[in-house]
């Protein structure tokens, strides 16, 4: 099996120690939660970091909690705490939508909602879930804290806006009535990464779409959202035709990269249907609420 | 005799048949318990792990290699190189297609992931924080990847180290059949469908990687080694002449093997180079490649372009050609017998009475990892009954016949085995009819088509896709076949000990095909001692007889007659012992299992421990006759068996994103006698699975400069429990005529037949619908779909 | 730097890298080489082993982050000489071939059943979707673990195999 080069190892107590020694390495730190999209590049010597500061014993920042028209989701929940959420699942299905399909079981007992966002893979759900939903990143460092949305939070292939001497230590979801979500994905296989995935997100009120968000995996640089979509969907009664608009949208405003999971042409078609796939069950689980 | 459904469940009172039957397997005791011993599982004292630097190029002259830094890492024994395996002569090794390929890269390197240096370390990490210590000057050069061009005139040339080489050609074209037959019945056809199929580069990829641990000891002159390898005898033969060592000094001991599929049937780089390091540092070392290696370096399977026709005239599929370019990869290191250098490809003829068929197969050197003969492939009739069974379903839409129907026409039919096909093979017993029926009984076919037509109506896309594939296994005769000079015949060593229990010692090299239950159960048949009682012996080339390993479902036909041959001369002595006993003669006595008995007085016996007890005993022998109760022999097969099969694929498309699920998978398998019906069910299980994975996702691709892209399991994709359906197994058993025990072998039969009856089924589901005629695999949504927009990609 | 990992119970302490994998470690100590490895990129499932009771790939988890965690190893199944009725699953319905991915099949379909004591065959198949099997189909393993969940409760003699 590959090996990773050597490195040094802490284990941090607190948010404030992982802080100080991200200072003190100065940019060679790497921080370590569940580590299944670290440590595999590190194998792969993709990766070298000269530190490790390992923050699994950051227990405090495990919580999914529901409060005051929010929900706060701390940057260390596993994935298959985030798949068996009843909190979730009651406001926010489309997170255990993507959590069904992202890698597997065993993976998802490790690996965090903070590892995922931060590697930042162009390719990863939970980016694109965030997006749609309207989520917010609390990211701390020596000077304190910063909330940042989600277009700011997605700067390009694997960088994030969180900076060398920070850490992100939570997620904020805004509650608001009549909403309903989904994440539609496809792959070439269990576990694998999206050929292209969608992320939706509606607010119905009095029958018309108040609000909506639209974001796509795999098929850009980083996280596509799909502003112009939304610009289109809003104020509309939802309706099939809509969805499919909304769809030829989403496909041409996106831009795919030809590899190994599809051509361009394929991954463009696919961003369409997804989006209006999403975008039909999201309505429908909000007409639901809303009923 | 027919069967629907074979149920994976004991009856009553069959819990340990003493012979054949459902029997529980004897290595699960130490497997479940995590007790295998596995390559990786041993340590010696003293031991080194060794690394191997590998060419991030596929075709690049090498300037220089400077190690000096590597050496100096704290814990790094040794690195060698190409200049320090010539003074010991091993910088090249003989394949078994009689090529040459280098063990380490001297002058060039020919693929990308080629070994160019071997590091030897205190341990694994360290060895592999060395690899990219060593300083490699190449030179790229321009690759050639695409075996369509390698015969091109401005195509590079890659083996440039063989006297005389022009060009890439590896294998000049060989050719089976009658052209100008075959001309004749094509002029005279009704119908002729035509079609360019590829069989993608797959990978056997066994869950258990390749490596080996040499220990060279100096004083003795021993070599013993530990490896995973499907041939040991064969490898103990081949380093005895690369290694120039006495071959009675060496000794390759196999335990358990994490599968092999193929695999490891080669002799790679890294073994030579662990055995080259055991000379060098005098110690044992270990070498074991890691996934990207496997996938990188490693014997592929499959990688045939291929151009065919087939015609029909009055109904009835008439003729067949083909014209192949093989891709051999930067050395030609295929495994097959030496007069075959397609291996068996030309028993693409089929399950069918043709007039006449032609084949033609050339082979190309390309700069890719060298192999192309693995991967449960029969010798290439993986490839064969792809193309065969592709084209019987293009000519059925030309025809606008029913898949089915055009089979049932065309068959050989019972009466006409045993059969000679117009490419020379004489296929021994079949009932072709039969076992299609069960198939569509068990599938419903009528149901499905209904169910299709109604699913057709409302947008959505299924297909039902058939396979009836006939192969031919258990290599081989000795006037036909060799592998390096050596014959394929297998031999069989029974000692019953005077307790009555007894050691079966065999060539036959299991790599989780079960052989400790079911060789003991051909014992246990032919003599009457309990399975429990038998000790199978393996994968100890000094302590088992010669033999050719298995692979290409060869365990069953060959080694397995060897052991009720070998039973059978121990029955005949037993017999002569008995007699004595029982103070009577030799044919006045009757056998069933576990004893001889007087014909005219049944209560008047002996049992097979006491006539042991007898052998071993001071008691008088017959005259003349010695001591003991073993028997030996060396099992000649008088031909192959041809196992043959009814698949049916049931497939759902979604008509948006072109993802292809397989809903239901069929299988009736005809392997004559069937020695463990569980086990038998368990290959058919495991071989489908990876018959979905071929269709559907396995592919080793390159871009143009020759970088692999699927050099891990992230990119070669295998499935998981959830892409494989709940199997509906049958069966049919037409015994083998010449086999002692009826029994026909049936490790590769799945493999072979699954991935055509799958892509039958996908262009099934969009004839009619999307006018499609032909895709290639694997049928990823991306090649389904760009099918569907009528334009039907072909992998690199 | 100096490693505690308690493994089936016991604590294993040694020197080792930050670096060193908890896959090398399980299987550098004496009798504990049951737990595999057959990849480089998280994929296979030869390595699982549980943490605290869930089920984790021990190639992809550094030996000392797992100081302070409970790990269980496939020779931690059977007790006693009483084999773990999931063991007696895999070998009633030939739910192995070659036995190299059935250490992590193994303590995978055990987690499993500690939860979920009566799986459907979807849920079972979505279970082990992350270990992958070159040999066996998946089929008869879905037959094991539901062999195992019908005979939980009246498992309890020591059994020959």
């Amino acid at each position: 099996m590959q090996t990773p080069a050597p490195f040094t190892y802490q284990r941090a107590a607190s948010v404030e120690a992982v802080i100080a020694a991200l200072a003190e390495h100065d940019g060679e730190a790497r921080i370590i939660a569940g580590g299944h999209s670290l440590l595999p590049m590190m194998k792969l010597r993709l990766a070298q970091p000269a530190h490790l500061i390992d923050i699994n014993d950051l227990r405090d920042l495990e919580y999914i909690r529901e409060s005051a028209g929010e929900i706060r989701v701390g940057a260390l929940t596993r994935h298959v705490d985030l798949l068996r959420s009843d909190v979730l699942a009651k406001h926010l299905p489309i997170f255990a939508d993507a959590e069904m399909v992202i890698a597997d079981p065993v993976v998802r007992n490790r690996g965090t909602i903070g590892g995922s966002l931060c590697q930042a893979d162009a390719a990863e759900d939970l980016s694109a879930v965030c997006s749609a939903i309207k989520a917010s990143v609390i990211i701390r460092g020596a000077d304190g804290e910063r909330v940042v949305g989600m277009d700011d939070f997605h700067v390009g292939p694997y960088v994030t806006a969180v900076g060398d001497g920070e850490m992100l230590t939570e997620i904020r979801i805004p509650l608001r009535s009549g909403g309903g979500s989904a994440h539609e994905k496809v792959e070439r296989r269990a576990g694998d990464w999206a050929i292209a995935a969608a992320s939706a997100a509606v607010w119905i009120a009095g029958g018309t779409i108040a609000d909506v968000g639209l974001a796509l995996s795999a098929v850009g640089p980083t996280t596509v959202h799909v502003t112009r979509a939304e610009e289109l969907l809003r104020g509309q009664t939802p309706s099939d035709d809509l969805f499919v608009q909304a769809g030829q949208i989403a496909s041409e405003d996106c831009s795919p990269s030809s590899d190994g999971r599809g051509p361009v042409d394929y991954k463009r078609h696919l961003a369409g249907v997804l989006t209006t796939r999403a975008l039909r069950r999201a309505a429908a689980r909000a007409l639901q609420q809303e009923a | 005799m027919a069967v629907t459904e074979s149920p994976n469940l004991p009856s009553p009172g069959q819990e340990r048949p003493i012979g054949f039957g459902r029997l529980k397997r004897k290595e699960d005791a130490r497997f479940i318990r995590g007790q295998g011993t596995y390559l990786d599982d041993i340590r010696l004292p003293g031991m080194l792990h060794g690394a191997v630097l590998r060419s991030p190029y596929a075709h690049a002259k090498i300037n220089s290699i400077d190690t000096s830094e590597a050496l100096a890492l704290p814990g790094v024994a040794a690195v060698i190189t190409a200049k320090d395996l010539e003074t010991l002569g091993l910088a090249w090794m003989p394949t078994i297609s009689y090529d040459t390929q280098a063990v380490l890269a001297g002058d060039k390197v020919r693929f990308q992931g080629q070994e160019v240096a071997f590091v030897i370390a205190t341990n694994e990490y360290i060895a592999r924080d060395a690899l990219p210590l060593i300083d490699v000057d190449y030179e790229p050069l321009a690759a050639v990847v695409d075996a369509r061009k390698a015969m091109d005139p401005d195509a590079p040339l890659i083996r440039d180290d063989k006297e005389g080489q022009t060009d890439n050609l590896a294998s000049a074209t060989w050719e089976a059949g009658d052209e100008d037959a075959t001309d004749r019945v094509f002029a005279e056809a009704d119908v002729i469908a035509t079609r360019d199929i590829i069989y993608p580069r797959c990978h056997p990829a066994p869950l258990e990687t390749c490596g080996m641990i040499a220990d060279f000891n100096p004083t003795s002159g021993q070599l013993d080694i530990y490896n995973g390898n499907q041939a040991p005898n064969v490898h103990r033969t081949v380093y005895a002449h690369v290694a120039g060592l006495a071959e009675h000094m060496i000794r390759i001991r196999c335990n358990d093997i994490g599968g092999g599929f193929g695999n490891k049937v080669p002799v790679y780089p890294g073994y030579v180079c662990a055995i080259a390091g055991s000379i060098v540092a005098g110690v044992p070392v270990k070498w074991i490649e890691d996934r990207s290696e496997n996938l990188m370096s490693t014997g592929f399977a499959r990688d045939y372009v291929m151009r065919a026709q087939m015609c029909a005239k009055d109904g009835k599929i008439t003729g067949l050609r083909v014209d192949v370019i093989a891709d051999h990869g930067a050395f030609d290191s295929t495994a097959q017998p030496t007069k075959f250098p397609a291996g068996f490809f030309h028993i693409c003829c089929g399950s069918y009475d043709l007039q006449a068929s032609h084949v033609k197969v050339k082979a190309v050197y390309t700069n890719k990892a060298p192999g192309g003969v693995a991967y449960r492939c029969s010798f290439r009739i993986t490839e064969a009954v792809y193309l065969v069974e592709r084209m019987v379903n293009a000519l059925a839409l030309e025809m606008g016949v029913d898949q089915v129907e055009l089979r049932n026409r065309s068959f050989i039919k019972s009466h006409q085995f045993p059969y000679e096909t117009t490419t020379g093979w004489t296929y021994d017993s079949g009932n072709y009819a039969e076992t299609m029926k069960v198939a569509m009984d068990i599938a419903g076919y009528d149901d499905l088509r209904r169910e299709q037509a109604e699913k057709r109506a409302r947008g959505e896309l299924m297909g039902i896709g058939v396979s009836f594939f006939t192969e031919g296994v258990g290599a081989g005769p000795r006037k036909h076949m060799d592998i390096l000079g050596m014959s394929m015949n297998d031999g069989a060593d029974l000692r019953v000990h005077p307790s009555g229990r007894a050691v079966v010692s065999i060539s036959a090299q299991t790599q989780g095909q079960g052989h400790e239950t079911t060789f003991a159960q051909i014992v246990a048949e032919e003599l009457g001692i309990p399975p429990e009682d038998i000790q199978v012996r393996h994968g100890d080339t000094d302590r088992t007889p010669y033999g050719l390993g298995t692979y290409g479902s060869r365990s069953t036909p060959v080694s397995g007659a060897a052991v009720a041959v070998v039973s059978r001369k121990v029955r005949d002595k037993a017999r002569l012992i008995a007699a004595q006993m029982l103070e009577t003669r030799p044919e006045d006595l009757a056998w069933e299992k576990g004893r001889w008995y007087v014909k005219g007085d049944p209560e008047k016996g002996a049992l097979i421990e006491e006539i042991a007890a007898r052998a071993y005993s001071g008691q008088s022998l017959p005259e003349g006759m010695e001591g003991g109760l073993d028997a030996q022999v060396i099992y000649d097969p008088p031909n192959l068996t041809y196992p043959y099969g009814a698949y049916i694929a049931v497939v759902d498309i979604d008509p948006d994103t072109a993802q292809v699920t397989v809903r239901r998978f069929i299988a009736v398998d005809d392997c004559g006698v069937r020695i463990n019906p569980m086990i038998v069910d368990g290959q058919i299980h495991g071989g489908l699975a990876e018959g979905i994975g071929i269709a559907l996702m396995e592919v080793i691709t390159f871009d143009d400069e020759g970088n692999c892209l699927n050099s891990s399991f992230m990119d070669y994709l295998i499935p998981t429990a959830l892409e494989c359906p709940d199997f509906e197994l049958g069966q049919t058993v037409t015994p083998c005529p010449h086999h002692p025990l009826g029994a026909k072998g049936v490790g590769e039969s799945p493999n072979v037949g699954s991935p055509p009856a799958i892509v039958n089924a996908v262009i099934d589901a969009l004839h009619q619908t999307h006018g499609v005629d032909h895709v290639d695999m694997p049928c990823t949504p991306a090649r389904v779909w760009a099918a569907m927009q009528g334009r039907p990609e072909p992998p690199q | 730097m100096q490693a505690t990992v308690n493994i089936n119970g016991q604590d294993v302490v040694r020197d080792v890298e930050p670096r060193t994998l908890l896959v090398h470690f399980i299987r550098d100590t004496p009798g504990l080489t049951g737990t595999h490895w057959g990849c480089d990129t998280s994929n296979c499932g030869a390595c699982v082993v549980l943490m605290d009771g869930q089920p984790v790939k021990s190639c992809t988890t550094l030996a000392v982050m797992c100081e302070g965690h409970e790990i269980r190893t496939v020779e931690s199944l059977e007790v006693d000489g009483r084999l773990d009725p999931i063991q007696m699953g895999f070998h009633e319905m030939h739910a192995l071939h070659c036995g190299f991915c059935t250490p992590g099949m193994l303590m995978t379909t055990r987690a499993l059943l500690n939860e979920n004591p009566d799986p459907s065959e979807a849920e079972i198949r979505t279970a082990i979707s992350g270990a992958i099997c070159r040999c066996t189909g998946y089929k008869n393993i879905v037959g094991a673990v539901r062999w195992a969940a019908e005979h939980e409760a009246t498992h309890s003699q020591a059994q020959e195999v």
